[in-house]
């Protein structure tokens, strides 16, 4: 019941983009296409949910035990860092494939701010391990639909006659409010059933 | 020789519907509804379907002439875009709620995008989401009794059942409009007739408004009744709310839903299915505004991955690489 609480509030109800407004900046500089937006989905995936994973052990094994909470950010923006680097060298050596796929994208997710995001939020919600690494899958999901749904939207604007001054980011703006907008009916889904 | 021979590219076969006679034919089927509107509500919906179409109008207008662009209110999309609104709107709303949406509609919605075609969510469901979302009192608490006009505090059937009540109007009562609901969601015979006109007419397409209420009607029946399966009341669901208004009127929006037959099937389906959604175990009563709006954003994915069959193409995948190979 958990995990589906969870799996539902990343992806519809507390959708990272559209509802806590996370992760922005990759939001909107790669949705420009289908194709960088598969690949920045696929990153942001498997670095959130595992940068999750780090986080919260991070934070049970070594921040609580030594009541360091007050450094929590710092540290947080250290180790994710750090373990973005880390699986970078990681997959160049051993799935180079992979390595590959990912491309620019993976050293670009140490600057999403959803990557940090999800990690404070777990620990705030004091998820612990298991479930804050479920909370980052879902926020990585969520964060992936709205993307590719925006991605879908914004290659059709090659093709419309749009304003010169809003052409650009001010457009995927008050497009990304627009799908926010349309989002805003998930809120308090279920939560009748799950509470 | 007297003539001329003309070369020009594709394509050569016209059709004489243009975007004003379709727009015109749109305006048209929800005459019935609006007038049901007006005699079921009295005054209050009438000045509310003026006040949101003339709104509607000048800001389209207003915005083409400040961006210098040829000014088109004369295609009618505007007044469809004005009245729908107005149709999804209680009819107790203080007249500023629909003259700012119209407004929000119009010009956030579809204009800053390029105008008409260029949109990507239905424009008078982005007005009633945004108003719905500013003034959320007055949008979902301004209900009148029909044909009496007395305010009423009781809540719309939608409400009675998201409660966990049984107690609505019948069968009868829910066919005339004879319950609180929006202006024009409640004449249901009315809108079917609109409806009817815009599928012989071939303006909307058969596969959304059945994809839509068919998978409401379905779903309500398994799901509807809580602790047991298969004994919901599925009819009362599609003739509760904005099911047929946004069915017949809103999810058949050409600019915003997709281009194939089966695009469209999904569409339907999909918009019933996040409706049914949301008004079984949402926050709102009902969702027929956020599961068109949620297709909305889908219909760019579902164009792109729906794409109808080559012709002369087969299931064979050995056939399809070879046919691939000679394109």
């Amino acid at each position: 019941m958990k995990f589906i609480s969870i799996m539902l509030g990343g992806i519809l109800i507390q959708n990272f983009v559209f509802m806590q407004y996370l992760g922005l900046c990759p939001f909107l500089g790669l949705s420009e296409q289908m194709d960088t937006a598969l690949g920045m989905s696929g990153a942001v995936i498997f670095v959130m949910t595992f940068a999750s994973t780090v986080a919260a052990a991070f934070e049970q094994f070594i921040l609580v035990p030594l009541h360091l909470e007050y450094m929590r950010t710092i540290a947080y923006i250290l180790v994710i860092a750090g373990f973005v680097q880390l699986v970078e060298i990681f997959l160049k050596k051993t799935v180079p494939s992979l390595y590959k796929a990912l491309g620019i994208y993976l050293p670009l997710i140490t600057t999403n701010c959803a990557v940090l995001g999800v990690a404070l939020l777990n620990a705030r919600q004091s998820y612990g391990v298991l479930w804050g690494t479920v909370n980052g899958l879902a926020g990585a999901l969520g964060w992936s639909v709205a993307i590719i749904i925006f991605a879908g939207i914004r290659e059709r604007w090659k093709f419309m006659n749009i304003p010169g001054t809003l052409k650009g980011f001010p457009l995927a703006l008050v497009a990304t409010s627009l799908m926010a907008l349309s989002f805003q009916g998930f809120s308090r889904l279920f939560a009748s059933v799950l509470k | 020789m007297g003539e001329k021979l003309i070369v020009t590219p594709s394509p050569h076969i016209k059709s004489p519907r243009t975007v004003k006679g379709v727009m015109l034919g749109v305006v048209i089927s929800l005459l019935p509804a609006c007038v049901g509107a007006v005699v079921l509500f009295g005054m209050n919906a009438l000045l509310i379907l003026i006040t949101s179409v003339v709104s509607a109008v000048v800001a389209e207008a207003l915005w083409q002439r400040a961006t210098k662009q040829e000014i088109t209110v004369g295609d009618f999309s505007a007044v469809i875009t004005g009245l729908l609104l107005a149709m999804t709107l209680p009819p107790g709303v203080p007249l500023y709620v629909p003259a700012v949406g119209s407004v929000f509609a119009i010009v956030i919605a579809k204009q800053i995008f390029g105008g008409l075609g260029s949109n990507f969510v239905n424009p008078a469901l982005a007005g009633r989401a945004f108003v719905l979302a500013a003034w959320p009192m007055s949008v979902a608490g301004a209900w009148l009794n029909p044909l009496t006009h007395d305010a009423v505090s009781s809540p719309t059937p939608l409400a009675v059942l998201k409660g966990g009540g049984t107690n609505i109007p019948g069968l009868w009562d829910l066919l005339i409009g004879n319950r609180t609901g929006s202006l024009g969601e409640t004449s249901i015979i009315l809108l079917l007739l609109g409806g009817l006109f815009l599928l012989v007419t071939k303006i909307i397409d058969w596969r959304t408004p059945v994809g839509f209420l068919g998978t409401l009607f379905v779903g309500t029946w398994i799901f509807g009744k809580p602790g047991a399966l298969f004994q919901g009341d599925g009819l009362s669901a599609i003739l509760l709310g904005g099911a047929v208004l946004g069915a017949f009127f809103m999810a058949t929006d050409y600019v915003t839903s997709p281009v194939t037959p089966k695009g469209r099937l999904i569409f339907g389906i999909g918009a019933g299915l996040v409706t049914l959604l949301i008004r079984l175990w949402g926050g709102y009563p009902e969702g027929v505004t956020y599961g068109i709006l949620f297709m909305n954003l889908m219909t760019p994915i579902i164009d792109r991955f729906v794409v109808p069959k080559y012709y002369g193409y087969e299931h064979d995948a050995r056939a399809r690489k070879s046919a691939e190979g000679k394109r």
